[in-house]
């Protein structure tokens, strides 16, 4: 079956009752046959049937051995972390979310884990930063902010060949246009609040993959550490699954009409999307992507700080916030925003320009979203 | 809706069902509604009650007269369905029910087409004539029957449009030239067009019933109906829910929204799906005939084209010398859809109305209804199409 017809029934299999939306499950435990002898669910940070079906509907649509679904990103994203022992070393693209830089600056550091941040749209820098410690890699599949593209391929045959895991945030990039473990990743990890659940309102994380084996160590840390996602929250990312094949393609195709708007405004510098031909890394976008590129797009207006801020207070329908892949339309500044918690030389070394303006593009016609980004431009003037 | 800094702008479809009804800017700054379940609501001070008893000021009160969370549904439908106001309730026979029982009275007559969903018929024939209101059978889409039909008792004239299961389309224009010539209100049961697809309010129609469990909820996860209209002709049917009760709930409503912020994606989903489907079973042998508006062949074709967008996903079919069990076993067969009624979800469903909904009436007037024993109806969800035209083609051609 395609991935919308599974997205919508796997996982959603008829229980007792007959019910096409099974019941949501809240049980915080659950009777046992006796003692000592184990039912299918126990309590449940180790798991419940809704949070079950949600983790079997994102491993159908990865291609996974097993998925794990969490309270967060970020908590999906520590789970992973947790693979990594002390003294261990990861290497990291530097095109990152300002929430995982901040977990291994200053939280993985705490166990003497060592980061090396590489600019992964380059495959051959990730080779030549692999030590003998190195344990992970470490890149998303669209770089936040600045849309950078690795080559998952060519980064995957690097771990192979040297022993070390490849894990992939794939969060701007959702499997009904990328798996990367279909192209060699090990893991991969989605802040499902973004596309998955896709209405901005539960937050979630998941973890994807490829072997058991690494489904189970994930899962003995998961149980471990307790960072579960709960009844209602699952409930609703699964409801969210449903409809993410079309949201995506709507999203996609919306974006690349306002990058290519963006890209002709004169009062922005540049527009940085992965469907444009000008990205650098366009080609490689195509030959893995196809001909969908997600609804994150980043511009640079002309100007300054203020002048990007301009832009972001302007707007009617994209809201002023943080987070993505939903609905609604959303406008931020990274700068003060989502990658707030980098250092600022090195948001400066990563590229990351003050004037710049990251959108995330919803399901609004996308007549009326250019109508309102020109609308605040022209008020946002110049510096 | 209006913008800010963007005021005269006409709004898209896709744009209202994400942002219309709601507040820009919300409590606590939040991008989503909150759900607000409180039972009931406190007032500062004795003078506060009196203020808002004497200028019925706009706030809630007690959870029976409304909550929040509906009200913010409420406008959205309205601003999707074009009409000045709209009535949530618990479900859509709670809508028609109270709509009909503030609107009609003792020795009042109503005119129905016949093709209608069963309840519906049910309500008016065997409930509303115990308090005396007199309801009327028509040939579906006859409007000389129609205009026959009315007298001087007649308050209001009902259709489905499209009809359920038969698919038939109302000439919209002539109905409301009989209501508006004899001087009676008219009511569209709207539920499988939608208002993405057809919108009876630019017709002159006077209320717009759905059925919002269907499309606009859109996820099979909740019951609710509404009736849209002006804010004159509700004001009565508001009040009257507030003492019979039938609202819907703040988690509900929270859903319903939800499911609204997809509704252009999902309906042009549907169409597509439908319009597909229903072409390639017309083309199929073991395929008597085919019940959609988006075919030619269907009797409303013309009609269906110059007042609607799309055709949704409701597709009835008959088999071809096939008895109600063999009509049976197809569906069995099939994998994808389940088996169950209700329509409008991401989840493709399948019933045989004979079984479903007409297994207790005798094959004469199961015949009358046009309920044959080998008519199949389906409700095509959003799956890949694809895959649902494979499905039913291996459920047809095993045998």
């Amino acid at each position: 079956m395609k991935f919308r017809t599974r997205a919508i029934h796997v996982g959603s299999e008829p229980d007792a009752t007959g019910a096409v939306v099974p019941p949501i499950y809240l049980s915080t435990t659950y009777v046992q046959p006796g003692p000592g002898d184990w039912g299918a669910f126990d309590y449940s940070r180790s798991g419940s049937p809704t949070r079950a079906r949600v983790e079997k509907a994102i491993a159908d649509l990865e291609g996974a051995a097993g998925a794990l679904a969490f309270s967060s990103g970020m908590a999906a994203t520590h789970c992973a972390m947790g693979l990594l022992p002390a003294g261990s070393h990861i290497v990291a693209g530097c095109d990152m979310y300002g929430g995982t830089y901040r977990l291994l600056h200053k939280i993985c550091n705490r166990s003497n884990i060592e980061v090396t941040l590489v600019h992964a749209d380059q495959a051959n820098l990730i080779g030549q930063a692999i030590k003998p410690q190195t344990k992970m890699v470490w890149v998303e599949s669209i770089g936040n902010p600045l849309m950078s593209v690795p080559d998952l391929e060519q980064i995957a045959e690097v771990t192979k060949k040297a022993g070390v895991l490849l894990a992939v945030d794939s969060t701007f990039v959702p499997p009904c246009i990328l798996r990367p473990l279909e192209l060699g990743a090990d893991i991969v990890m989605h802040s499902a609040t973004k596309y998955f659940g896709g209405h901005s309102d539960c937050l979630a994380g998941a973890l994807s993959a490829k072997t058991p084996e690494l489904h189970q160590q994930l899962y003995f840390i998961q149980n471990a550490t307790g960072s579960v996602i709960g009844g209602l929250e699952a409930f609703l990312l699964h409801r969210g699954i449903k409809t993410m094949e079309l949201r995506v393609r709507e999203q996609s195709a919306s974006a690349l009409c306002i990058a290519r708007w963006l890209e002709s405004h004169p009062q922005v510098q540049r527009v940085m999307y992965p469907g444009l031909a000008s990205h650098p890394d366009h080609s490689r976008a195509r030959r893995l992507m196809g001909d969908q590129f997600g609804g994150m797009v980043s511009f640079e207006v002309a100007g300054d700080i203020e002048t990007a801020k301009r832009v972001c207070k302007g707007t009617d329908l994209f809201g002023l916030a943080v987070s993505c892949g939903a609905v609604e339309s959303l406008i931020e500044q990274p700068a003060t925003m989502s990658h707030a918690s980098y250092d600022p030389a090195a948001r400066a070394k990563a590229g990351i320009r003050d004037t710049l303006v990251r959108i995330s593009v919803g399901l609004e016609d996308p007549e009326d979203l250019i109508a309102d980004l020109d609308q605040a431009l022209k008020r946002a003037g110049g510096a | 809706m209006s913008l800010p800094n963007n005021p005269n702008r006409d709004l898209g479809f896709g744009t209202q069902s994400v942002h219309a009804g709601e507040a820009r800017q919300k409590p606590n700054d939040a991008i989503t509604d909150s759900i607000c379940c409180s039972s009931t609501y406190t007032f500062e001070s004795t003078q506060t009650i009196l203020d808002y008893l004497r200028e019925n000021h706009d706030r809630e009160e007690y959870g029976r007269y409304g909550n929040p969370n509906e009200k913010v549904v409420e406008r959205k439908l309205a601003a999707l369905e074009g009409s000045q106001d709209a009535i949530i309730y618990s479900s859509g026979m709670a809508a028609i029910v109270g709509l009909l029982m503030c609107k009609l009275s003792s020795g009042d007559e109503i005119v129905f087409f016949d093709q209608c969903y069963h309840r519906s018929r049910e309500f008016c024939v065997k409930h509303l004539s115990r308090f005396g209101v007199v309801t009327h059978q028509v040939k579906t889409g006859d409007m000389d029957a129609m205009r026959k039909a009315i007298n001087s008792k007649t308050k209001m004239i009902v259709s489905e449009s499209p009809t359920n299961p038969h698919l038939s389309v109302i000439d919209l224009e002539a109905f409301v030239a009989i209501g508006k010539q004899t001087g009676v209100e008219t009511l569209i049961d709207s539920t499988l067009a939608t208002p993405y697809n057809l919108k009876p309010i630019d017709w002159g129609v006077d209320y717009v019933w759905h059925s919002a469990t269907k499309y606009m909820g859109g996820h099979n996860d909740l019951l609710a109906g509404v009736i849209c209209g002006s804010k004159e002709k509700l004001e009565p049917v508001r009040k009257l829910r507030g003492i019979l009760g039938s609202i819907n709930s703040p988690h509900n409503m929270y859903l319903l929204e939800r499911g609204l912020k997809t509704f252009a994606l999902r309906m042009e989903r549907h169409n597509h799906n439908g319009q597909k489907i229903a072409e390639f079973l017309e083309a199929h042998p073991r395929v008597e005939r085919v019940f959609y508006p988006g075919l030619v062949s269907h009797p409303s074709h013309a009609i269906a084209k110059k007042t609607m967008k799309g055709f949704g996903g409701l597709i009835t079919f008959l088999v071809k010398d096939a008895d109600w069990q063999a009509t049976a076993a197809i569906i069995d067969r099939c994998k994808i859809p389940r088996i169950g009624p209700s329509l409008g979800g991401v989840e493709s469903l399948i019933e045989q109305p004979m079984v479903m909904s007409y297994f207790d009436y005798p094959p004469e007037q199961r015949a009358g209804f046009g309920i044959h024993d080998n008519m199949i109806r389906m409700a095509v969800g959003i799956e890949d199409t694809d895959d649902l035209i494979e499905d039913l083609r291996q459920a047809l051609e095993t045998n």
